[in-house]
């Protein structure tokens, strides 16, 4: 294979791989909180915003038909970055087949070491997340597919907040994954160097910290009752 | 001082090793952690034992030879105040009278074990060999000034430069990658003028005789970059892998 599309095959591509996807979920990750937080300008308001995504693109595009497009790349994006992720990640086990008596960690942090359980607790939140409030399967009480709203504040009332402490321990695993994630990203794009160093970390801080309290917003607020 | 030692031993490549203890006494704290060794080593081959075999050679931290993941840190330097340095620069007066020090060999799937604390480390040299030269004139000598070097990327190509190749940054990476020291070799040729014609192609070589080698993947945790004797940065790592997606984006293969 030539060029990147020999990526696949090398670890430093594969990584590519990782980094490319992973800058695609935050950006998308950031749009998604950003549309949550609507929620708080009323049923109306939130509900006028979710059928607002089906004429993205409108009138150049069809109703539904840029949101059709976006779920491709997002789905076709965490594929590959799942895909990458345990490729990469048996690979690295198998190269040290003989392990140490003692093998201390003098640099790592909890994020950087975590990143593999991060990652698959995010995948499992993602497809409760699709049957809770996309599709109304299963995990959700009184699913209604024309009030987005109600699925919302109904969602994580319900069982005993018991959703509601779901999505904010998903939440969590999410903070240490794109705090690493996002200074990692760099480095593998070849984009980090002693200059820029600082202000990376200071960035994925910021990301690590914005996007998850964003999220988190909505179902604490639902649980203290500030939103009913 | 008297020590308890908790050291690899293995006959050959093909067998399986163990763990032996044990104990030395009278360790001078001036003595350096080879020459505590050595003193082990007499002492086993007074008794008849075979002597315990670990890699050395210039013992002034510029060959590197020596090898030793001490305490689970690889050179064992992890003892403030003193900075990274090799095993062989290592004294005895960081250690404390009757400790128990676990001694290992560097483990990674590209560097088999051969005997006791020796590993070959011949993945390495392929490595280099992969691109780790650049072209010339031939002809007669050149003057030396005739190609201008800005002084920082020759600093960035003598710090580049510096790797001695020991391997700590694959014993101490949690995924066995050799992105250091590849890094290292790339850079200190790739930053000069005079390693511009093979730069891209170097980049593409090394990385993938890397890989088949048999090394893991960065996770970009800088452990290599904390146990490393020779300050190398996890910049290069950075710049490899712009080198790395340009050299793709231009079909090089
Ligand atoms: C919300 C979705 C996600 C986002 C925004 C995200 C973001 C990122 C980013 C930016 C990186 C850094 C890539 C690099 O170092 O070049 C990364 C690494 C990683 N991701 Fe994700 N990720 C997500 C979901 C997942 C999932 C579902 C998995 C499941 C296995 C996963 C596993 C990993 C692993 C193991 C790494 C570390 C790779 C390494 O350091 O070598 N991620 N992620
Ligand atoms: S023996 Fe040469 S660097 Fe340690």
């Amino acid at each position: 294979m030539v060029g990147i599309m020999s990526f696949p095959n090398t670890t430093i591509g594969k990584k590519v791989i990782m980094a490319i996807s992973g800058v695609i979920w935050v950006g998308y990750l950031a749009m998604h909180m950003y549309g949550n937080l609507k929620i708080f300008g009323g049923a109306t308001y939130f509900n006028h915003y979710a059928e607002g995504l089906r004429e993205l693109g409108a009138p150049v595009f069809g109703h539904a038909h840029l949101l059709f497009v976006a779920r491709i790349v997002f789905v076709g994006s965490i594929i590959a970055h799942v895909w990458a992720a345990i490729t990469l990640n048996l690979r690295n086990k198998a190269s040290r087949p003989v392990t140490y008596n003692q093998h201390q960690k003098l640099r790592a942090s909890t994020a950087t070491l975590t990143m593999i359980y991060g990652g698959v607790t995010i995948a499992v939140f993602i497809i409760y997340h699709l049957l809770h409030f996309t599709l109304g399967l299963l995990v959700h009480p009184d699913f209604d597919g024309q009030n987005a709203y109600h699925n919302v504040i109904v969602g994580f009332q319900s069982y005993a907040y018991i959703p509601a402490i779901i999505y904010l321990v998903a939440l969590i695993a999410l903070a240490f994954h794109l705090y690493h994630g996002t200074w990692s990203m760099f480095q593998t794009l070849g984009l980090n160097n002693k200059t820029y160093n600082n202000m990376i970390r200071s960035l994925a801080w910021a990301v690590a910290i914005v996007i998850p309290i964003g999220f988190a917003a909505v179902p604490l607020s639902v649980m203290f009752g500030i939103l009913q | 001082m008297k020590l308890h030692l908790k050291i690899w031993r293995q006959e050959n490549k093909n067998s399986q090793g163990r763990f032996e203890n044990y104990t030395l006494d009278d360790v001078s704290q001036d003595s350096s952690f080879l020459e505590m060794l050595d003193l082990l080593n007499e002492e086993l081959t007074e008794k008849g034992d075979e002597p315990i075999a670990f890699d050395h050679d210039c013992r002034e931290g510029i060959c590197g030879m020596c090898s030793l993941v001490i305490n689970g840190v690889a050179h064992g330097q992890n003892r403030e105040p003193i900075k990274q340095v090799t095993v062989c620069q290592l004294h005895m007066r960081h250690f404390h009278d009757g400790e128990t020090i676990t001694i290992e060999p560097w483990r990674a799937q590209a560097f088999p074990a051969l005997k006791d604390l020796i590993v070959d480390r011949t993945a390495f040299d392929i490595i280099i060999q992969a691109g780790g030269y650049v072209s010339v004139s031939t002809g007669g000598a050149a003057e030396a000034s005739a190609i201008p070097v800005p002084k920082k990327d020759a600093d960035v190509s003598m710090d580049a430069a510096a790797c001695i190749g020991c391997g700590a940054c694959v014993a101490a990476c949690p995924n066995a990658s050799a992105m250091l020291f590849t890094s290292a070799k790339i850079t200190h040729l790739g930053i000069l003028p005079q390693g511009q014609t093979e730069r891209y192609q170097r980049v593409v070589d090394m990385v993938n005789a890397m890989d088949t080698a048999g090394f893991g993947g960065c996770t970009n945790m800088g452990e290599c970059e904390a146990v490393c004797p020779k300050d190398i940065s996890l910049d290069f790592i950075a710049r490899m892998n712009g080198d790395l997606i340009k050299a793709a984006l231009m079909g090089v293969s």
